[in-house]
């Protein structure tokens, strides 16, 4: 069996698993005692070293069974939560999410064994006991839970002499232990191991049966355990003692051998005899019987999983987006309605002779393919999108961090997590995200001090807002901080050069807060671990202006900052405003268009030798777009102009163009990557119906 | 056998015309030729970038080699082409020639490599003699550089 092929289920599950720990782990700090929440995490961990084992992840799954045991530890009441715990956990967290990136680039975990985690986590387990003997204790607890997945001697079949035998040991007083025995795998001869270990048993006692069997330990055909049964009269501690005393040996798991768990030949015998368990061995049988098999698959899975990692370092896995099955099934049916629609047209166009003089059923038809294909497309973006709280999930585990680490106390409001966003923009909203909380974190916030002169709350806050707003998506990052100090932004411009002390006299604050985004502009006094190396704001926004979103920032001193992204639903597909200037087509985009007005030219007025127009309380900038395309416009002079009036944030601009064609929904191509990025106003190209191309005007760029 | 061996010492060449004079593209280059067709203005951009096109359903860019071999403008004629040429550095590129000749195949002792000159640019790798003709073979990395960095 080839694991490979459940390597994306396995990345995609281990994240959820991961993602769900974090934030159980941050509720369990609030909250020490909620047995929900213990509960959950232990299974979380469960689930998450099952499917790292199935998949034949050995380091991810040595960690998660260590830190496993310390919550099964807690469940039990035997361990504390405290603060050292909940930073060991979270460590271990990090650890894993480690593997979990190497798993997805090589498809391989990497060879980092964490040892000092794993140090810690056996630490934590052996504080909270007073002795190390009740190690086994907890063994067992946690092999009781995975259903006696390690005492593989309970699948052991045993038939009626071998029964008889056992009785009859139990008759005489001797002891009757089952023993699994586990050797290293960097062992070599797993055999002649395998016969040291039988030598020392039999020192003690008597072997009656080995699962495999005896010829197969000596043939090297077992896996890196085997299970014997053993009448001694020694004690169990004297046993296992015995078998680790032999070296490269792993584990030993040995425990009084329990009859009614057994599968045995003589069943019915085996019941009566046993006497004190009674009916309920029938169920458990039948349930061992079914560990075997599971457990026989797994042990395969992880050999066959081994191999064929040795063969081939396995490709990067692809991107992938869960698809709710609701959303497929209006696709599916949109799409027999589309052929339904081809059909219809077909039929329409042979019988275009016969309706020559109506005409009618063909364009009847050719609105019915257009809504069609509309649905269409808004379900195929539908499949694209995704919840934003991947990405944000992970802020409160990183507020914490920060919280501690800078010394400040603060919470994290978030809201609109489930706002959905293309599954493109998501992926690369994360980082400048984190940045802005980041910032606002340690640039944003005062000390406890200031914020208690200031009359402000010792916690300080931070919100995380999403929301939907028209054709965008909003994510606003909101703190209760210092607000950004204008005179300090402009000193410092000063001082670096980028402006002029005349420029600054004369820049409004909004175009100081600007300047914040330029390059290599931070106003951090101190350079500090978090944030401040100036290589923030700009990042930020290069990164949202390539998603063809937009930010920007409002701010009170003393108050607080917020930073606003502006972000488009889908990139590939936008409705568009279609015009015409100098007798060539551009688009619009329809998402940056508020009105259009005509305009006669004796409205417009000159303000500082530029050219605006009044309208309904607003002074607008006119664009002639004719001038900034470097063509000549078609109309004259004297004639009303058609201006479209484009809004970016909160400002506005009027381009002018010589003619409307309509709306329409365009794909958007690129340019190639000879011409790309050469012509800051163009923002891309698209096909029109006749296969012309029609260049997309940015007017982000013209505001 | 014998044919697989003297691939390795020849190049295949397309043979254009540029007003009076040849030149040689080498074919591993190029990805299509096209006639003639509409092309889109793109405002902003330097003059020999003449603008984009559509080929089957993707967005090309296309350049005049006139232009930016300091040449006098295209006139475009029926035998005008837009060969559409594949480079890793640039992605795909189209540029407008006179007209599309032949294709010739130069063993490597055919062609004469051009003395490098630091004073001026030099769009030609080297000279194939061919048929008692010379065709001047272009360096298509050199021919699409932007002008600054030339």
């Amino acid at each position: 069996m080839d694991v490979s092929q459940y390597l994306e289920i396995f990345l995609d599950e281990t994240k959820e698993h991961l993602q769900n720990l974090n934030t159980q782990i941050l509720e369990l700090e609030q909250d020490s005692e909620n047995m929900d929440t213990i509960n959950e995490i232990f299974r979380a961990a469960h689930s998450l070293k099952g499917m790292a084992g199935t998949m034949g992840y050995k380091r991810m799954q040595a960690l998660t069974h260590d830190m496993e045991n310390v919550f099964s530890e807690v469940r039990n009441g035997n361990l504390k939560v405290n603060a050292e715990m909940i930073d060991t956990v979270f460590q271990c967290l990090d650890a894993l999410d480690e593997y979990l990136t190497n798993i997805q680039t090589t498809a391989d975990e990497g060879t980092n064994d964490n040892e000092p985690i794993i140090k810690k986590l056996t630490d934590i387990l052996n504080g909270g006991k007073e002795e190390k003997a009740s190690e086994p204790a907890k063994e067992e607890k946690v092999s009781a839970d995975e259903n006696t997945d390690e005492q593989k001697w309970l699948q052991i079949k045993l038939d009626g002499t071998d029964c008889h035998v056992i009785k009859e040991a139990e008759k005489q007083g001797k002891n009757v232990y089952g023993l699994t025995v586990k050797i290293q795998e960097s062992c070599l001869l797993k055999a002649a191991r395998a016969f040291l270990v039988y030598k020392a048993v039999e020192e003690l006692g008597e072997i009656i049966i080995s699962s495999p069997s005896a010829q197969d330990i000596e043939d090297e055909k077992f896996d890196f355990d085997f299970s014997l049964v053993v009448i001694s009269e020694a004690d169990i501690e004297k046993v296992k003692k015995a078998v680790m005393g032999v070296s490269e040996v792993e584990s030993v798991i040995a425990d009084k051998l329990d009859m009614s768990l057994m599968d045995t030949e003589e069943e019915a015998a085996a019941q009566s005899d046993a006497g004190t368990a009674g009916n309920a061995d029938v169920a458990d049988t039948t349930a061992v019987a079914i560990q075997e098999v599971s457990a026989d698959r797994a042990v395969e899975t992880k050999a066959t999983a081994q191999e064929k990692k040795q063969q081939v370092a396995k490709p990067v896995v692809n991107r992938t987006v869960r698809v709710d099955i609701e959303k497929l099934d209006v696709l599916m049916n949109l799409v027999s309605e589309l052929i339904i629609a081809k059909n219809s047209l077909v039929a329409a166009s042979s019988s275009t002779q016969e309706k020559a003089t109506t005409g009618m059923g063909f364009n009847e038809q050719i609105e019915y393919l257009g809504s069609v294909t509309t649905n269409l497309h808004e379900s195929v973006m539908k499949v694209r999108m995704v919840p934003i709280e991947s990405v944000v999930n992970k802020f409160p585990r990183m507020i914490r961090d920060l919280s501690k680490k800078l010394n400040k106390k603060m919470e994290l409001y978030m809201s609109g997590e489930e706002t959905e966003l293309d599954r493109t923009v998501v992926d690369e909203i994360g980082d400048p995200l984190m940045h802005l909380l980041r910032n606002a974190a340690d640039h944003g916030l005062e000390s406890a001090e200031v914020r208690a002169q200031r009359g402000k709350p010792a916690v300080g806050s931070i919100w995380l807002d999403a929301y939907q707003d028209g054709n965008n998506v909003v994510i606003e990052v909101r703190d209760d901080g210092n607000g950004i100090d204008t005179k300090a932004v402009k000193a410092k411009a000063i001082e670096r050069g980028t402006i002029t002390p005349e420029q600054g006299e004369s820049m409004s604050e909004k175009e100081i807060m600007d300047l914040l985004f330029l390059p290599s502009f931070s106003t951090a006094k101190q350079v500090s671990d978090v944030s401040g190396r100036g290589v923030g704001l700009d990042v930020v926004r290069s990164k949202i202006e390539s998603l063809s979103g937009e930010v920007e920032v409002r701010s009170k001193l003393g108050e607080g900052s917020t930073w606003i992204i502006r972000l488009p639903l889908t990139l590939a597909i936008i409705q568009a405003l279609m015009v015409v200037v100098g007798g060539e087509k551009y688009a619009i985009s329809l998402g940056s268009i508020q009105t259009i007005e005509d305009v006669s030219p004796d409205e417009i007025k000159l303000v500082q030798n530029k050219e605006v127009i009044h309208l309904r309380g607003n002074v607008i900038p006119i664009v002639r777009l004719a001038n900034v395309l470097e063509t000549e416009s078609a109309k004259n002079e004297d004639e009303n102009m058609v201006v479209v009036i484009a809004k970016k944030g909160d400002r506005l601009a009027g381009l002018v163009v010589d003619e409307l064609l309509g709306q329409q929904e365009i794909v958007i191509k690129s340019m190639g990557k000879y011409i790309d990025n050469k012509c800051k106003i163009i923002s891309g190209a698209t096909i029109l119906g006749d296969g012309e191309v029609a260049l997309i005007l940015d007017a982000n760029t013209l505001i | 056998m014998e044919e697989l061996k003297t691939v390795g010492d020849t190049t295949q060449f397309i043979v254009i015309r540029l007003g009076a004079e040849q030149y040689g593209i080498d074919i591993k280059y190029i990805d299509n030729i096209v006639r003639m067709q509409h092309i889109t203005r793109v405002p902003k951009v330097d003059a020999f970038l003449k603008g984009v096109i559509n080929l089957r359903g993707e967005v090309i860019p296309v350049m005049s080699i006139r232009l930016k071999m300091d040449l006098p403008a295209d006139e475009y004629t029926k035998s005008t082409r837009i060969i559409i040429l594949k480079l890793e550095q640039h992605g795909t590129v189209g540029i407008i020639v006179d007209e599309v000749k032949e294709v010739v195949t130069l063993e490597n002792d055919q062609v004469e490599k051009m003395a490098y000159d630091k004073e001026e640019v030099n769009f030609i790798s080297g000279i194939g003699k061919y048929e008692g003709g010379l065709i001047s073979l272009l360096d298509l990395n050199i021919v699409l550089q932007e002008r600054e960095n030339v």
